[in-house]
């Protein structure tokens, strides 16, 4: 048995040889921390004390009697429902366009596009929905007479959501929008020649006979981006709505999770918080790559 | 006479062509304007006098454009102990150290995970989406332990050696070099070239989209990244630590944290734009693929 382990190792040595520089440094800074996090959310563990064992009771807790947790499950259910799908199939739309576009343009486009994700400033977002008169969209709104006074876009209840998936939407093209243009630009010429031989007179043929077809990778990867950049929304509605927001509309799970790590020092709760995220975002990513992965074949 | 008509209709047909595309362009430079606004705002607070920032209505625009927002930064910047090219060369040492392990272990380690067979590949695989969806703020803590135990806290590599490890930037190049078709590696290895070979002559040069983006995502990512707490000295801190001191002393500060944010910008999209170009001149010129 060892020896027919060791034999296909060294048959495949060069692969493991490649493969070593990146696993070797994964391994140690990644899936081991990953690993020793996990036993964290089945104690009580405040930083300052060894972890205590607890059972199960932070999980019993969670679903019982964490009222907030629940309603923070909602809050990402909606939050991800307007941002997820949209902005992945946004990201592919706006890729394919510009792709069809002349290429002077299309560096100018992807430019524009690509921007806002390096410029993750939040605070010019504070600027623009600010509550008062001097905030760009309450003066907007003011001059062309749909309100006549300022709405408190960051602290009212009943926008702060709306606002936060406004920003996230805006922030979140970057990323996937990339890969699929790296996608888009990959396709070989040669399929177009081929498919306007056999009879594809329009874009939209195209795009369905040939660019989805070819790019069922690149949509897996921003499939999974954008599933991760959707569920673990926090930083951004913190930054913008400020923590805790009004009514906790929008308090996802992942602020949850940072108000109990970071702010009440109780980490075995909040590992608990994230390990039922993670089961989530996992249910959703095989939901989604068998769709994409049948579909795309 | 089929001749002449096969032109006609594809005559119309690039005709339709033309004007969807006016269509697309007009749609995209609308969807651009909405996009842009804000990093426009940016550049124009940060070049505002500070009198200007608040008035009503809020102008898009100034008629006296100037510095100040931005020496005041440098003026700020100064005022740490250490020496603010200290700050930059952490950065660029950072940065550039994550950017090129990234490009040269991540390039290899999709090749032989997307294109060979070798025991444990599945595993590998799913460990890999594991890691991406697996998002803990405990995480930080166990690789401060991690760290601590090779006594690598309080040092650049502390920074770097993690950032290196990503599991979205392997799994880009992975998604990317499977499509590659196994007959042109399979016929590579007749010829009798090695996997290492195979992996930076024949499969590399292919796949200059994706190793252009992620470059793009490597340098803007590690650019970004504060030292957080992996490191106390400030001698090892980064630039956007720095910055973000200048920014968080609230709207007070407004213009002068909107120069910092243009400052940290530039960067990424001088590199950006350069990463761009390239791929359109590559993908022009390599005709012959497959």
């Amino acid at each position: 048995m060892l020896k027919k382990i060791f034999s296909e190792v060294v048959k495949n040595r060069e692969c493991y040889i490649m493969l070593a520089p990146f696993m070797i440094l994964f391994f140690i800074f990644t899936v081991v921390p990953v690993l020793m996090s996990v036993p964290i959310g089945f104690t009580d563990f405040n930083m300052v004390q060894s972890p205590k064992f607890t059972g199960l009771s932070n999980y019993t807790a969670l679903f019982l009697s964490d009222k907030i947790f629940i309603k923070s499950i909602r809050v990402t259910i909606i939050f991800v429902f307007f941002t997820g799908p949209v902005s992945f199939v946004l990201c592919f739309l706006i890729a394919w366009l510009i792709n069809e576009m002349p290429s002077v343009l299309r560096t100018f486009f992807t430019l524009i596009f690509y921007i806002p994700s390096m410029a993750n400033v939040y605070s010019v977002w504070r600027i623009i929905f600010s509550g008062d008169i001097n905030g760009y969209i309450n003066s907007f709104l003011i001059n062309i007479g749909i309100v006549t006074s300022p709405v408190q876009w960051l602290t009212d209840g009943n926008y702060v959501l709306v606002t936060a998936i406004i920003v996230q939407l805006w922030l979140s093209l970057g990323a996937g929008f990339l890969a699929m243009r790296a996608g888009l630009q990959n396709i070989d010429r040669s399929m177009y020649e081929a498919g306007a031989v056999e009879g594809i007179s329009n874009r939209w043929q195209e795009l369905i006979y040939i660019v989805i077809p070819s790019m069922k990778p690149h949509l897996m990867f921003a499939s999974v981006l954008q599933i991760v950049s959707s569920f673990t929304v926090g930083t951004v509605i913190q930054n913008i709505v400020g923590f805790p927001s009004t009514d906790y509309k929008a308090h996802t799970i992942m602020t949850h999770a940072y108000d109990y790590g970071w702010v009440r020092y109780e980490m075995g709760y909040a590992s608990a918080i994230c390990m039922i995220l993670f089961i989530i975002m996992y249910a959703v990513n095989s939901v989604i790559s068998r769709f994409l992965g049948k579909y795309t074949d | 006479m089929l001749h002449i008509r096969k032109n006609k209709a594809s005559c119309r047909q690039s005709g339709q062509k033309k004007g969807s595309t006016v269509l697309i362009f007009l749609f995209l430079s609308v969807l651009g304007i909405f996009m842009f606004f804000p990093v426009y705002l940016i550049v124009v607070m940060s070049v505002k006098p500070v009198e200007e920032l608040f008035v009503f209505p809020p102008k898009l625009y100034t008629l006296r454009p100037t510095m100040k927002n931005f020496s005041d930064m440098f003026e700020i910047i100064r005022q740490n102990r250490v020496p603010f090219s200290r700050y930059v060369f952490n950065s660029i040492t950072v940065t550039v150290s994550v950017t090129v392990l990234q490009c040269i272990f991540i390039s290899m380690s999709a090749f032989v995970l997307a294109k060979c067979q070798f025991a444990g590949r599945k595993l590998i695989n799913s460990i890999i989406v594991i890691a991406l969806l697996y998002q803990s703020n405990v995480i930080y803590i166990m690789q401060y332990m991690v760290l601590a135990k090779l006594n690598l806290i309080d040092s650049l590599l502390a920074i770097i050696l993690p950032s290196v490890a990503s599991p979205m930037g392997l799994f880009l190049m992975k998604q990317s070099i499977s499509q590659i078709p196994d007959s042109i590696i399979e016929s590579a290895k007749t010829d009798g070239a090695g996997l290492f070979r195979i992996c930076w002559q024949i499969v590399m040069p292919n796949q200059k989209p994706a190793l252009m983006t992620l470059i793009i995502f490597a340098f803007q990512s590690s650019w970004n990244m504060q030292s957080g707490a992996f490191v106390f000295h400030e001698q090892y801190k980064t630039l956007p630590t720095v910055v973000n001191q200048v920014s968080s002393a609230g709207l007070a500060r407004a213009g002068t944290a909107m120069a910092a944010a243009v400052f940290m910008l530039v960067p990424p999209v001088v590199v950006f734009t350069f990463a761009q170009k390239h791929i359109i001149e590559t993908m022009a010129h390599s005709g012959i693929r497959n």
